[in-house]
């Protein structure tokens, strides 16, 4: 009987080794946590709530300013308008054009 | 269609034309998103990352240069989209332009739609070769002349001027989704067109940007019962009533428009039994279809999942009627994919125009053919190296194991940042246009 279990497929192969490195990954992987996570693309965290209220408790003084060099904007750090990357259009021609 | 490769071995590709600069880093704007000839193959759109349109259009053929059979040139190009923030959702809407589609001509311009995620925009592309002169109540410069001036009544007349192309948006059609769109398809009536999101697919009107109708709806009421989300949607290309829709778990429905308003319950279930001993955690991800299309005739269906391209004939539904292999030595590379993200890549795939031969991209800027008369397959590249004019592009091979032979490469050394996304196929001659990231190629075949 034990011969019989030789030969597996490279698929679960791949699927022992992935759950050897995570052990902790979902037990239904097509379902809702990708999905979730394929229809909230696009979703920043500047929060306006947490901002005007952040602003009104500390009332004149100045919001914890993000570090120059991080790219995005989360967790405990209030962002303020200043800190969400500048969303501009393209100017440039396209180079397929040139 | 005389010379029309019937036999894989009747039909030598050579390189055309590429377009796009060589970067040693690609600018993201510059990532070419969606290649779509129009219905003639006269115009050929591309859509990049940076939400601008650029078109190109097909010289005549001139008897002076037989071998330069009718090069692609910049006809035009605009900004289509823009990058938009949400503010009431906190959402970033990207200006990729995700697809284009033409409409058939009609007249002397061309129309065609672009979408991004969120809005669809119809887009007229005319031109203009005459301009008038001798207005009454201005100068050539456009100042206003003093009317007291004016003695002599003219009229203007028109006189020919340089060719401009000009593309103006003609119809935006905004707020209908709250998902990120994926399809547009444009009806065979010529009036309607519908666009698909992730849970919703909408039926529109060209005349009409304020409304649509909703045909599909695929929301559970509760958001934790999620199971499957739509890929690709597309309608038939004679029968207006019907169009199908492909989903994340390897399915395909097809829907008759004139049985319900809300075509939430299919005329066909397309899917194919799958062995449940050979489920693994990756089954679900790689048989999720990334691209579905009808064959000109109507007759049949193709869908592409991240290993195989499948077609489908209508009239049954419960498997596939021929299944092609893309690349199935990835097989044992899943885990890396899916740690890298490439195996949620979405391959496209198209027909050539007499529906017997399919094509689809791959890893490395490979790109596979599929005769479905001959069972041939065959392998190319899209590569600067192989850019000489009229080269023949030589059949490329992957090693799979053991012995690598001279020409072979292995997959190891295969380069999974240039992936072949985004092809097209002139709709009557053998001219393919391939997007490598940021180039765009184009290749005939072979001229005698």
């Amino acid at each position: 009987q034990e011969m019989e279990d030789k030969v597996i497929s490279p698929e679960k192969v791949e699927e022992a080794k992935l759950k050897a490195r995570y052990p902790h990954l979902g037990q239904k992987p097509g379902g809702s946590d990708f999905l979730r996570k394929r229809l909230q693309k696009g979703q920043k965290y500047f929060d306006s709530g947490d901002y005007n209220m952040a602003k009104a408790k500390m009332k004149n003084k100045q919001l914890p300013a993000a570090a120059p060099d991080k790219t995005e904007v989360t967790g405990d750090h209030i962002p303020t308008p200043q800190d969400l990357p500048q969303r501009k259009p393209s100017l440039v021609a396209s180079k397929l054009a040139g | 269609l005389a010379g029309f490769g019937n036999l894989m071995q009747d039909v030598l590709w050579c390189f055309s034309q590429v377009k796009g600069t060589v970067d040693i880093g690609v600018t993201e704007a510059d990532i070419i998103s969606t290649v779509e000839f129009n219905h003639t193959g006269e115009l050929l759109a591309t859509g990049d990352k940076g939400g601008r349109v650029v078109i190109f259009q097909r010289e005549q053929e001139s008897k002076n240069q037989p071998h330069r059979r009718g090069e692609y040139n910049v006809y035009s190009t605009f900004q289509s989209h823009e990058p938009e923030f949400d503010y009431l959702k906190s959402l970033e809407i990207e200006e990729k332009i995700n697809k284009i589609r033409w409409l058939p001509q009609q007249n002397a311009a061309y129309f065609l739609l672009s979408t991004n995620d969120k809005t669809v925009k119809l887009w007229k592309v005319s031109e203009r070769d005459k301009r008038p002169e001798g207005y009454n109540l201005k100068d050539e410069d456009g100042r206003l002349r003093d009317p007291s001036m004016i003695t002599v009544l003219r009229v203007p007349v028109l006189r020919p001027m340089d060719l401009m192309v000009e593309a103006t948006p003609r119809r935006v059609f905004a707020n209908a989704h709250t998902y990120h769109i994926n399809s547009i398809s444009v009806n065979s009536d010529y009036e309607t067109y519908m666009s698909a999101d992730d849970l919703r697919i909408n039926l529109w009107n060209f005349e009409i940007t304020n409304q649509s109708f909703n045909i599909v709806d695929i929301k559970p009421a509760n958001m934790e019962e999620l199971t499957e989300v739509i890929t690709a949607a597309e309608f038939h290309p004679h029968h207006c009533n019907t169009f199908v829709y492909s989903s994340s778990k390897g399915t395909i429905r097809l829907c008759d428009m004139r049985t319900s308003a809300l075509c939430d319950r299919h005329a066909k279930f397309f899917e194919e039994p799958e062995d449940p001993s050979n489920r693994s955690f990756f089954s679900e991800i790689i048989s999720s279809i990334s691209d579905v299309k009808f064959s000109h005739s109507g007759r049949y269906i193709m869908t592409r999942d991240y290993l195989t391209v499948k077609v489908w004939d209508l009239n049954m539904e419960n498997r596939p009627i021929e299944t092609y292999q893309v690349h199935d030595y990835l097989r044992s590379k899943l885990c890396s994919l899916y740690e890298n993200d490439c195996i949620f890549d979405k391959f496209e795939c198209v027909w050539n125009g007499s529906d017997s031969v399919i094509m689809t991209g791959s890893y490395n800027n490979f790109f596979r053919m599929f005769d479905r008369n001959t069972k041939r397959d065959v392998t190319l590249e899209a590569s600067r190296e192989n850019s000489k004019p009229r080269a023949i592009l030589k059949p490329r091979k992957v090693c799979v194991g053991g012995k690598r032979r001279k020409d072979e490469i292995s997959v190891d050394s295969l380069d999974f940042s240039k992936k072949i996304l985004h092809t097209a196929w002139h709709p009557s001659e053998n001219i393919i246009a391939v997007a490598a990231t940021n180039n765009l190629y184009i290749f005939q075949d072979k001229v005698n």
